[in-house]
């Protein structure tokens, strides 16, 4: 255990203003290293004491040519000295590394916001790549918009590492780290914790160190000596909960908490699984874990992936398998056998922008209807939705849990949003989280028929291990007799059969916790949301509380079934407002089985609500004014022209 | 304590027998193929609780329902995979998987040739009848060209798959042929493939009586079976026909049939060698079909690899062992952490 108290911040001479928090972005080409920078950047805050949370979005192409609007990548970190729930909506800063990333990002800086860019880098044929005629760091409109600090850092990278013997090639690589630097003195971050990281990381490459070390502390320098910068900002260490903290991403976070469920229910796990973004990252970090009983599969196809897990499943194992939609499409006739094996299952959804192909590295939440309807037959399965990185942990080990008490598939959704956003987590003490008792039959020695479809008071069969004496029996995907578990085709056997595996779905609702609400128990509005729209929703309610308005917040975990108060709660609003990021699945689910006239807030972009967007809506169902733009702030045509309208790479 | 508990009685075939009523069309030769499965059970020794029949759908696929071990009969073309996942978790049990040539070339095929390639301790048995049972008698991967069926009135215009020649190309590790009504050798040829370790691809010619009878004939008929297979001996030259007066010799990389005598040796035909390193030899066999030449029947190919269900357990136990069991507590606590009063 290696607890890294909070480092001071470095000494500047400069002036120092404090701010409660910021949002900055780090945009490059994919080659510029953006995601790392960002990544350093929220490690280092992080460990300062600030609450952070993190927005990583990167194009689909591994390499995009160099310098085009497609191959941008970028980088967002919201971090603050109080509690926070989203990666901000408008940036206080932006760092642009060229012409392509100024036009796809421009339009998220705030006006008045910093803007810092590699000058160097805006040549003329730069420049003509990102589609600009001139050059735009010599627009007055961006001189005037917003604070500009035009930065030779190529330049000042070159000059400095001209001494390590490196190629120009190399020397160029390390100019993220002088951006970093720069950034930390700007928001007065000490550069220990990513010296650190560079002599771990490149531990048998003394020169590497040493270079992006120059490069990161000539960044620093730069910020402190020239005359660009008149002052530094301070941003407070948060008010968290006690305890010892990591930062996480979703995937790691959930490939934690499936660690941890498997330990509590004493099973090793086996993961069964294709590669897929963006969730892939599951199936790395559990491959590592081999001395935890960790068994990874990675099979020829998502449907030999989700296969091999109903086959470990069988033989005793906490199984799951990972993938995005497209992959689950494929799954689709698998989990109907598992729900007609009635075997335990996780089948883990990281969605992203569908149909089809779609955009595969940005976040989306269409993939409800598919979850819950996805099958033939009447083919129910719980399903059970991620609101954020760190909650990844706890709703693992739930998923499982009701997986393993109902003998069911269960469908597990998450998002790219939240698998590759990160929070600081609150590290558990796993010894005192609750077990999740499991029970086998055991061996019948006397000749007497096991009845493998014979149910609990909550319609769950027993889960009977092969080498179990006495117990052989078959299991498949035809109907099969209740209790026996003989394959039957009787019409009223069907039937019963039908509403019994629906039955047991609904009892799931018995098993979860009634459904909370923050905000009035009643009033004008209630904002119902689900997955990783949780931040934006929970953030935009808080604002329109302080405003007097009312208005009060329900955010589900549980997709199906729905909670057994759901429908009281939403009964006691006069309105309900579901914003997803599709085109209303939730609602079309809420307003069949409740009957209930619920509104949307619908947006298809790949992109998160901002928080102003619902609060838009939030005033406009309560037939009031917005009181700002969505997302942003308005920045005229002028800058409109500069910014790649609509085409964002971000 | 000092109780003796009696040797129990050994098994029977009828012990393997589940309760179940066997539905497939009365002359059908999977009825065959059942018979001899639990008839060579006993004889391996395992307990039937440690046994388990994997299927996908099919006529042939319906096979782990009669059989008194564990079973699943899954979906179409999957029961390779499904298999994978339960012998890597469990190599404690002996894991079947019942196929048809639909099953398993056709829906499956991509399951089918990944097992093979990594060598998962698996039995794979191929029913193949040439044709779609279960669906009433479309053609097959497997189906001649020209065969009409009901989805190919004109005849079927697709190129067949060789069974055996497919799992070899794959490398299996363990390839045999043998044929439903041929009781005999197909007992032994199943024991052979129950002793086998890696993926163990066993095709046995089954006929179809209602949609696609006779179509083995000519291998299974007493009158022609002499001359149109050949039983394959590990070590042995390749010998057939009625009067056994018959070889397969090579010439360059062309096998070609010889009469003996007239100057002709034993020792100047071909010899098998299913422990041949290589799987050419494996492969040229099983390119020899009807009516150009014997069939060969038998084992084509049994050698040792390294087995995927192995070696993941070994990396496992190989994990545990340098760094002992993880503890969760330690892993979360690693790395760069911070703590708030
Ligand atoms: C996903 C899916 N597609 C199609 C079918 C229909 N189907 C069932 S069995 C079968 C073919 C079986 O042929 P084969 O594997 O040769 O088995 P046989 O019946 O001949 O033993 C087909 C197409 C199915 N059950 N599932
Ligand atoms: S249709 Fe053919 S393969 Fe199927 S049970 Fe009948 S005879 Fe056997
Ligand atoms: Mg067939």
């Amino acid at each position: 255990m290696s607890t890294t108290t909070a480092p001071e911040a470095p000494v500047t001479h400069k002036e120092v203003q404090h701010i409660p928090s910021a949002t900055i972005r780090f945009a490059g080409d994919s080659g510029d290293g953006m995601q790392l920078t960002g990544e350093q950047f929220t490690r280092t805050s992080a460990l300062l004491g600030n609450d952070v949370s993190t927005f990583p979005d990167y194009p689909a192409e591994i390499r995009a040519p160099i310098g085009t609007l497609a191959g941008v990548s970028g980088f967002q970190v919201h971090f603050s000295s109080t509690d926070i729930f989203t990666p901000g909506d408008s940036l206080d800063a932006l760092v642009v590394m060229n012409p392509a990333a100024l036009k796809t990002n421009l339009t998220d800086l705030r006006k008045g916001g910093i803007l810092i860019a590699n000058v160097d880098n805006f040549e003329k044929r730069d420049n003509e790549m990102a589609g600009y005629e001139g050059n735009p760091l010599d627009s007055e409109v961006l001189e005037h918009t917003y604070q500009l600090f035009k930065v030779p850092m190529t330049k000042i990278v070159r000059e400095s590492l001209k001494d390590t013997g490196m190629s120009q090639k190399e020397i160029d690589r390390c100019k993220n780290f002088f951006a970093l630097g720069l950034v930390y003195w700007l928001y007065g971050r000490d550069m220990d914790a990513t010296i650190r990281f560079l002599q771990q990381k490149f531990a048998t490459k003394p020169e590497i160190i040493e270079a992006n070390t120059k490069a990161l502390r000539a960044g620093w320098n730069y910020g402190e000596t020239t005359d660009a910068f008149a002052s530094t900002f301070q941003i407070d260490k948060a008010k968290l909960p006690a305890g010892t903290y990591k930062n996480i991403s979703g995937n790691v976070a959930l490939a934690y908490g499936l660690m941890t469920a498997a330990k509590l229910s004493n099973k090793d796990l086996f993961l069964g699984s294709y590669p897929i973004t963006p969730a892939s990252d599951i199936l790395h970090e559990l491959s590592k874990f081999k001395n935890y009983g960790v068994r990874t599969f990675q099979a020829e196809d998502e449907i030999a992936a989700i296969c091999s897990a109903i086959g470990a499943a069988y033989g005793g194992h906490m199984s799951i398998t990972t993938s995005s939609g497209p992959g689950i499409a494929l799954k689709g006739e698998a989990i109907g056998l598992a729900l007609m094996l009635e075997l335990p299952l996780l089948i883990i959804n990281i969605q992203r922008g569908g149909p089809s192909t779609g955009l595969p590295t940005k976040t989306e939440q269409a993939d409800l209807f598919q979850a819950i309807c996805g099958r033939n037959g009447e083919a129910p399965v719980p399903v059970v939705a991620c609101r954020s990185p760190a909650d990844c942990f706890d709703v693992a080990q739930e998923a499982w849990r009701i997986a393993a008490r109902f003998m069911t598939p269960v469908l597990l959704l998450s998002d790219g949003y939240i698998a590759n956003g990160s929070e600081p987590w609150l590290i558990p003490d796993v010894t005192t989280l609750p077990k999740i008792e499991i029970k086998h039959p055991g061996p019948i020695e006397n000749g007497e028929k096991f009845l493998p479809y014979k149910r609990d008071e909550l319609l769950a069969r027993p889960w009977a291990l092969p080498g179990t004496k006495g117990l052989m029996h078959r299991i498949g995907g035809l109907e099969k007799q209740d209790v026996t578990g003989n394959v039957n085709y009787e019409p009223a056997n069907h039937q019963h059969m039908v509403n019994t595996r629906a039955k047991k779905v609904e009892n799931v609702a018995l098993e979860i916790p009634l459904q909370e609400v923050e905000g009035p128990a009643n009033g004008d509005l209630l904002v119902l949301s689900w997955g990783g729209t949780y931040g934006a929703c929970k953030t935009a309610v808080e604002a329109c509380l302080e405003q007097g308005l009312s208005v009060a917040h329900c955010h589900l975990r549980w997709m199906n079934p729905f909670p057994r108060n759901l429908e009281k709660i939403l009964r006691s609003y006069k309105k309900v407002l579901i914003p997803e990021l599709n085109l209303g699945q939730l609602r079309m689910f809420i307003r069949a089985k409740y009957l209930i006239d619920a509104q949307g807030l619908n947006k298809v972009q790949g992109k998160p609500f901002a928080v102003q967007e619902v609060i838009n809506e939030i005033r406009k169902q309560l037939g009031l004014s917005s009181n700002g733009q969505p997302g942003r702030e308005g920045t005229g045509a002028a800058v409109a022209a500069l910014a790649g309208a609509g085409d964002s790479a971000g | 304590m000092s109780t003796a508990t009696p040797a129990p009685a050994p098994l029977t075939a009828a012990d393997f027998a589940s309760d179940q009523d066997v539905r497939w069309c009365p002359g059908c030769g999977d009825y065959s193929i059942l018979a001899q499965m639990k008839k060579v059970m006993p004889q391996l020794g395992i307990p039937r609780e440690n046994i388990v029949f994997v299927s996908g759908i099919g006529c042939s696929s319906r096979f782990p329902y009669y059989m008194n071990t564990y079973g699943m009969h899954s979906i179409h073309g999957r029961a390779p995979a499904i298999a994978t996942g339960l012998k890597s978790v469990r190599p404690d049990l002996q894991v079947w998987v019942i196929t048809g040539d639909g099953d398993g070339l056709s829906i499956g095929g991509n399951h089918f040739i990944h097992t093979i390639r990594r060598n998962v301790d698996l039995r794979v048995i191929m029913f193949n009848n040439r044709i779609y049972g279960l669906t009433k008698g479309q053609y097959s991967p497997t189906s001649p060209l020209g065969k009409v069926t009901k989805s190919s009135p004109l005849g079927a215009i697709d190129n067949p798959l060789n069974p055996l020649s497919v799992a070899i190309g794959c490398e299996a590790t363990f390839v045999a042929r043998s044929i439903d009504v041929n009781i005999k050798h197909l007992g032994e040829v199943l024991k052979r493939a129950a002793e086998h370790k890696g993926t163990a691809f066993v095709e046995i010619y089954q006929n179809c009586n209602i949609f696609n009878d006779g179509a083995w004939e000519y291998a299974s008929a007493k009158a022609t079976k002499a001359d149109t297979t050949i039983e394959l001996e590990h070590g042995k030259p390749l010998i057939f026909g009625k009067n056994k007066d018959k070889g397969i010799r090579l010439n360059g990389t062309e096998p070609e049939i010889v009469e003996l005598g007239k100057g002709i040796n034993p020792d100047d035909l071909l010899f098998h060698d299913e422990k041949s390193p290589e799987p050419t030899l494996a492969y040229l066999l099983s390119r020899m079909r009807h009516p150009e030449f014997p069939e060969p029947i038998g084992v084509f190919r049994d050698v040792v690899a390294p087995q995927y269900d192995v070696e993941l357990n070994r990396q496992i136990e190989s994990a545990r062992a340098k760094k002992g069991e993880g503890d969760l507590n330690a892993l979360f606590n690693s790395g760069e952490t911070w703590t708030v009063a």
